[in-house]
C-alpha cells in the first residue's frame, strides 16, 4: 500500500472500494508525520488521537453505504481555522495557549464529509509573511531542498501535502498566501472567490481579501474539497448566497475555444528566466490544446502591491486589536496597569513582522493619513477592478506565473521586507479584486518546481479548475514527488 | 450695560433598541443579569468570530427616520472605531460614521409661552454598545461585564438648536416620547436605556459664530441633564467674564456635587482611526422594505394631540398632557369611549385624580389599580346621576385602594344618590322643623341662609341627595 501515490480522489475511491480502511490511511500519514515532521516543521499540532477516531466513524460510515468522495481522506488545516478543543495558535506566540472553543465553518463542513483530521499545519504569524519564517514555531523547509523556503504564508500546509505527510491540505490566500506556496512546492493551490467559502471561524488578518482555499495534488481534489467548503454561511455576512456547482463533474470540459488572455505586465522585468520559459510553454500547450491567447494588459496591476500593503495592514491593525492579554491568548506577567498590560502583552506576543504591520495600518488610518493612503488605495482597488473587469469582457481566463522566482533560500528576504513582499507581485491583484485563481505546477528550474497561475472572473472556479485539469491531463509535473519524499 | 449671553447646546441621544437579540450576535440583550451570561463568542471578540447584522434593529432605525421625516439611505455603512479599552473586547466599536441610516431630521417642541419650535436632528445613527468595567467590590482590581457588548443603539444627534436647558429638557422629552411610541426603545433612564451627552457653548446674543464648546458625558436622567448644562453655562460665562476662555474638552457631570469637570482635553482625544467595517457589508434598504415599515407606524405624539383637541375639543395644553405617553392616550380614549364619549369629563378624571394617585404611588399608567374600564364605569354613575361628582372621588379612592368596580363600592357603601322627590321633601321638612329660628329670618327675607339649609338637607341624607333636586324642592318649600 503506498497512499502517499495516490491523490485524495483516488484514495476515496479506495476507501469504498475498501482496497484498504481509513484507519490504515489514517496511521500511514500519522507515521509519514512522525517521520518526516522533525526535519520539516509542517505541522504545529497533529491530532493522532482524534484522527484515530475520525477515521473509524469514517469506516462506519463508508460500510454503511454512505459518505461522499472524501469521506476517511486524511487532510491537515492551517493553524488559522479555529478546530474546537484543539490549539489554534496562528502561528503566534499570542495564541500559543488558544484552545479554540468552537470549529470554524470550513472545519465543520470538511469534518461533515467524514474527512480526517491529522493535525494543524504551520504558518507564517497571522498568516502575515511569503515564506513561512516569521512563524513563532519556527520556518518550515521546502520538501524539495530542505535549504529553501516553502512559500508563505500556507507553508506548512504545502510542505505537508508536498512531502506526502498529508494528501491535501486547507490554507487561507490574502495576498498569495495558496498559491504562492503552492507554486515553490510543486502543488496545485486553489484560491476560490472572495466570498465563495465562509471566513466565519478563520482567524481575521485582512478581512476583505482573506479567503480559504486548498492545497491540493491535483485540480481533481481541489474540486472535491472546494465543493465540500464553500457555501453561504449566515454567520458570515461577505458569503455569497449562490449555489455551489459540482466542480468535479465539470473538470473534462474541453479548453478548444478557451479565450485566454496572457498578463503583459507578469512578464517583465524581475521574472527569472527559467521560469519565465516554463511559463510561456505550458501556455503554448493550451494553444496546441485548441485555446486561443490574446495578449491584455492590466495598466493598473502594477500598483496592486504598494495597494495591498496600505489595505490589508489597515485592516490587520484593526483585527488584531483583540489581542489584547484580557479575554484570551497571551498575557504578560504582572502587569502594573492598564497600559502596562497592553503594551507588554502585545509587545512580547506579536513578532516583528506582526507588529510592522500594525504599525503601518495605524498609521495609514490616522487623522491626517487616512486621505493620502487608505482612502488612496481604495481608489486604486478600483482601478485594478476595472483592469481586470475590462479584460474579462474579452478572454475567459488570464494566464501568467504565479511566482517570480522558484523556492529561495532560507534566510534570504527576511532582512528586506519589500524584497520579500515583492513576492506577492503577482497574487495580490486576484486578493484585490476578489477573483478565483489557481497555481499549478507546469515545470523544474533547477530541481525546484514552478506554478502557472490561472484567474478567471468572479465565482468562475469550474472553468478554471476545468483548465487546470486539462493541463494536468497532458502533464504530469503534478504527480512528482520531492525526491526525498518519494 | 451688562452683556447678554445666549446659551447653545445639541444633544446627543443614545436610545437602547428594544430588540431580543444584540446587534451583531444572537445573544440576548435583558437587563439586569448575571455578569457575562449573555455574551457569547462574537460578543467577546473570539478570533475569528464575524458580525451579522440584526434585521429588526434597522427596522427599528427606520421606524424612527420616518417618524421624524427624515430621509433613510438607502445605503449606509458600518465603520469600526478603534480604540483600547477592555470593556470593548474586539478593540473597537462597530458603529456608522460617514454614512448614517438616518439624516436630516426634525421635531417640534413647546416651549413655556405656549410657542412652538422646529429642532433639527442631524443624524441617527445605529452602533454597538460597550461592556461596563466594575471597580468597586473587587478587592481592588476591575471587573468586566459584557452583557451589554453588542447591544443596539441608535445614537440621535440634533443640530444645535436648543437655547436653554429648558429647551433642551424639552426635546429630550420629545424624543423619549417619541421612542416610546414607536417601541423602539424602553425609555428607562435608571437602566441606561436613554441617555445623553450635551454639547454647550454660549455667546454673546447676536453674534452668528458659535462659542468653543464642552461636551458632558453620560446624563440618564431630565434633572441631570438640566442642572448640568447650567451649571455648565454659568461656568463658561464667569470664565469668559473673568478674562479666560472656554477651551474644548470632555466633561463629565458629578451628580453628587451638581458639577462637571474635566475628563479629557481635545489634544488628549482619542484618534478613533475610522474605516468601513469589511466584515459587513454597506446597508441597503429599498423603497419596498421602507414603506412597508412606514405602513406600520402608530400614529404619533403631534398628529394624536392635534385629533384629540380637533375632534374632543380639548385644550392644546391638555392634549399634550394626554399625549405623553402612547399607553396614557390610550387610557384616556378607552374611558372617554366606555363613558359615552364624554372627553372633557375623561380628560379631567385622567389628568386630575388618577394622575394624582399614580404620582402619589409613584405609578405607571400601566400599573393603575383602576382600569380605564373601571373608571369608565365611575364615570358612568356620574352621568346617569346615581352619585355626585364629589362622592365619585369617594368612590374613586375606594377602587384605588380596594380594587373593586364603581358599582359594587357604591352599593355595599349605599352611596347611590336619593332622587327620589317624596323622601327628599320628607328630610326638606325636617330640617325646617328643627330650625324655626332660620325659618323665620329667611322668610324675612335673609337670602343667604338658602346656603345653610342646604347644608343641613346633605347631612341628613348623608350627602346622597341629588343636589339640583335639593335646591329645587328647598326653594319651593321655603317660600312656603
Amino acid at each position: 500500500m503506498n497512499p502517499h501515490h495516490a491523490t485524495a480522489a483516488e484514495l476515496g475511491r479506495g476507501l469504498r472500494t475498501r482496497q484498504y480502511s481509513s484507519v490504515e490511511v489514517t496511521r500511514f500519514f500519522l507515521d509519514r508525520i512522525h517521520e518526516a515532521n522533525g526535519a520539516l516543521n509542517a505541522f504545529i499540532t497533529v491530532t493522532a488521537e482524534r484522527a484515530l477516531a475520525d477515521a473509524a466513524r469514517a469506516d462506519a460510515m463508508i460500510a454503511r453505504g454512505e459518505g461522499g468522495p472524501l469521506a476517511g481522506v486524511p487532510l491537515a488545516h492551517k493553524d488559522i481555522f479555529c478546530t474546537d478543543g484543539v490549539l489554534t495558535s496562528c502561528g503566534s506566540k499570542m495564541l500559543a495557549n488558544f484552545v479554540a472553543p468552537y470549529d470554524a465553518t470550513v472545519v465543520e463542513r470538511l469534518t461533515a464529509a467524514g474527512m480526517v483530521l491529522l493535525g494543524k499545519t504551520n504558518m507564517d504569524e497571522f498568516a502575515m509573511g511569503s515564506s513561512n519564517e516569521t512563524s513563532h514555531y519556527g520556518p518550515v523547509r521546502n520538501p524539495w531542498d530542505g535549504s529553501k523556503v516553502p512559500g508563505g504564508s500556507s507553508g506548512g500546509s504545502a510542505a505537508a501535502v508536498a512531502a506526502r505527510l498529508a494528501p491535501v491540505a486547507t490554507g487561507t490566500d490574502t495576498g498569495g498566501s495558496i498559491r504562492q506556496p503552492a507554486a515553490l512546492t510543486g502543488l496545485t493551490g486553489l484560491k476560490p472567490t472572495y466570498g465563495r467559502v465562509s471566513r466565519y471561524g478563520m482567524i481575521a488578518f485582512a478581512s476583505s481579501l482573506d479567503q480559504a482555499g486548498v492545497l491540493a495534488q491535483s485540480a481533481e481534489d481541489a474540486a472535491l474539497v472546494l465543493r465540500a467548503m464553500a457555501g453561504f454561511d449566515e454567520r458570515d455576512s461577505t458569503s455569497v448566497d449562490a449555489a455551489v456547482p459540482d466542480y468535479a463533474a465539470g473538470l473534462d470540459r474541453s479548453v478548444r475555444g478557451l479565450r485566454i488572455g496572457i498578463i503583459r505586465e507578469f512578464f517583465g522585468e524581475g521574472l527569472e528566466s527559467g521560469t519565465g520559459a516554463a511559463v510561456r510553454a505550458a501556455i503554448d500547450a493550451f494553444r496546441a490544446m485548441g485555446a486561443e491567447l490574446v495578449d491584455v494588459s492590466l495598466p493598473s496591476l502594477p500598483m496592486s502591491v504598494p495597494t495591498y500593503y496600505v489595505v490589508a495592514p489597515a485592516e490587520c491593525s484593526s483585527n488584531l486589536s483583540r489581542f489584547d492579554g484580557v479575554r484570551f491568548g497571551h498575557r504578560c506577567r504582572d502587569p502594573k496597569d492598564l497600559t502596562d498590560l497592553y503594551q507588554r502583552t502585545r509587545g512580547e506576543g506579536f513578532g516583528a513582522e506582526v507588529k510592522r504591520r500594525i504599525m503601518t495600518g495605524t498609521y495609514v488610518l490616522s487623522a491626517g493619513y487616512y486621505d493620502a493612503y487608505y482612502l488612496k488605495a481604495q481608489k486604486v482597488r478600483s482601478l485594478i477592478n476595472a483592469d481586470f473587469s475590462r479584460a474579462f469582457a474579452s478572454v475567459d481566463v488570464l494566464m501568467g506565473p504565479t511566482t517570480p522566482t522558484p523556492a529561495f533560500d532560507l534566510g534570504a528576504k527576511t532582512g528586506d521586507p519589500i524584497t520579500m513582499y515583492l513576492n506577492d507581485i503577482y497574487t495580490i491583484g486576484a486578493n484585490l479584486a476578489g477573483l478565483p485563481a489557481i497555481s499549478v505546477p507546469c515545470g523544474l528550474v533547477d530541481g525546484l518546481p514552478v506554478g502557472l497561475q490561472i484567474i478567471g472572473p468572479h465565482f468562475s472556479e469550474e472553468r478554471v479548475l476545468a483548465a487546470a485539469h486539462a493541463w494536468q491531463r497532458e502533464t504530469d509535473w503534478h504527480r512528482r514527488l520531492p525526491p526525498l519524499y518519494a | 450695560m451688562a452683556i447678554e449671553w445666549e446659551t447653545v447646546i445639541g444633544l446627543e441621544i443614545h436610545a437602547q433598541l428594544a430588540t431580543r437579540s444584540k446587534i451583531f450576535s444572537g445573544s440576548a440583550t435583558a437587563y439586569g443579569a448575571m455578569p457575562n451570561v449573555q455574551a457569547n463568542l462574537v460578543d467577546l471578540g473570539y478570533p475569528g468570530v464575524l458580525p451579522v447584522l440584526n434585521g429588526e434593529a434597522v427596522r427599528m432605525a427606520v421606524r424612527f427616520g420616518l417618524a421624524i421625516n427624515a430621509t433613510v439611505a438607502r445605503r449606509s455603512v458600518f465603520a469600526r472605531k478603534n480604540y483600547f479599552y477592555p470593556d470593548l473586547p474586539k478593540g473597537y466599536q462597530i458603529s456608522q460614521y460617514e454614512r448614517p441610516i438616518v439624516e436630516d431630521g426634525e421635531v417640534e417642541i413647546v416651549l413655556e409661552d405656549g410657542s412652538r419650535k422646529a429642532i433639527g436632528v442631524t443624524r441617527a445613527h445605529l452602533e454597538e454598545d460597550a461592556g461596563k468595567s466594575i471597580h468597586e467590590g473587587l478587592g481592588g482590581s476591575s471587573g468586566i461585564d459584557l452583557n451589554r457588548a453588542g447591544t443596539p443603539l441608535l445614537e440621535i444627534v440634533s443640530e444645535p438648536d436648543l437655547r436653554s436647558a429648558r429647551e433642551a429638557i424639552a426635546y429630550m422629552k420629545k424624543i423619549h416620547t417619541l421612542v416610546r411610541y414607536l417601541e423602539i426603545c424602553d425609555g428607562n433612564m435608571q437602566e441606561g436605556s436613554f441617555r445623553c451627552d450635551a454639547n454647550v457653548s454660549v455667546r454673546h446674543r447676536g453674534r452668528h459664530e458659535f462659542g468653543t464648546r464642552c461636551e458632558i458625558k453620560n446624563l440618564n436622567s431630565f434633572r441631570f441633564v438640566e442642572r448640568a448644562i447650567n451649571y455648565e453655562v454659568a461656568r463658561q460665562i464667569e470664565l469668559i467674564e473673568g478674562g479666560g476662555s472656554v477651551v474644548q474638552e470632555t466633561r463629565l457631570y458629578d451628580p453628587d456635587r451638581h458639577e462637571t469637570r474635566s475628563m479629557r482635553s481635545k489634544e488628549e482625544a482619542n484618534d478613533y482611526r475610522y474605516f468601513p467595517d469589511p466584515d459587513l457589508l454597506p446597508l441597503a434598504l429599498d423603497e419596498a422594505f421602507i414603506e412597508a415599515v412606514r405602513g406600520t407606524l402608530p400614529e404619533l405624539p403631534d398628529a394624536k394631540a392635534a385629533r384629540f383637541a380637533r375632534e374632543h375639543g380639548l385644550s392644546a395644553y391638555d392634549a399634550g398632557v394626554l399625549t405623553a405617553s402612547r399607553e396614557l392616550a390610550a387610557y384616556y380614549e378607552e374611558v372617554a369611549a366606555g363613558a359615552g364619549g364624554e372627553w372633557k369629563l375623561a380628560a379631567n378624571w385622567v389628568m386630575g385624580e388618577l394622575s394624582g394617585f399614580l404620582n402619589r404611588d409613584g405609578l405607571e399608567i400601566g400599573g393603575s389599580p383602576v382600569s380605564a374600564a373601571a373608571l369608565a364605569g365611575l364615570l358612568r354613575r356620574i352621568q346617569d346621576g346615581t352619585i355626585s361628582g364629589k362622592i365619585a372621588k369617594d368612590v374613586f379612592e375606594a377602587m384605588w385602594t380596594e380594587r373593586r368596580d364603581a358599582d359594587s363600592i357604591i352599593d355595599t357603601r349605599g352611596l347611590r344618590q336619593i332622587t327620589d322627590t317624596s323622601a327628599i321633601e320628607k328630610a326638606i321638612a325636617g330640617v325646617m322643623a328643627a330650625n324655626p329660628a332660620q325659618l323665620a329670618d329667611y322668610r324675612a327675607g335673609k337670602d343667604k341662609l338658602f346656603g345653610f339649609f342646604v347644608g343641613q338637607v346633605m347631612k341628613a341624607t348623608g350627602g346622597k341627595a341629588n343636589p339640583a333636586q335639593v335646591n329645587e324642592l328647598l326653594r319651593k318649600m321655603l317660600a312656603g
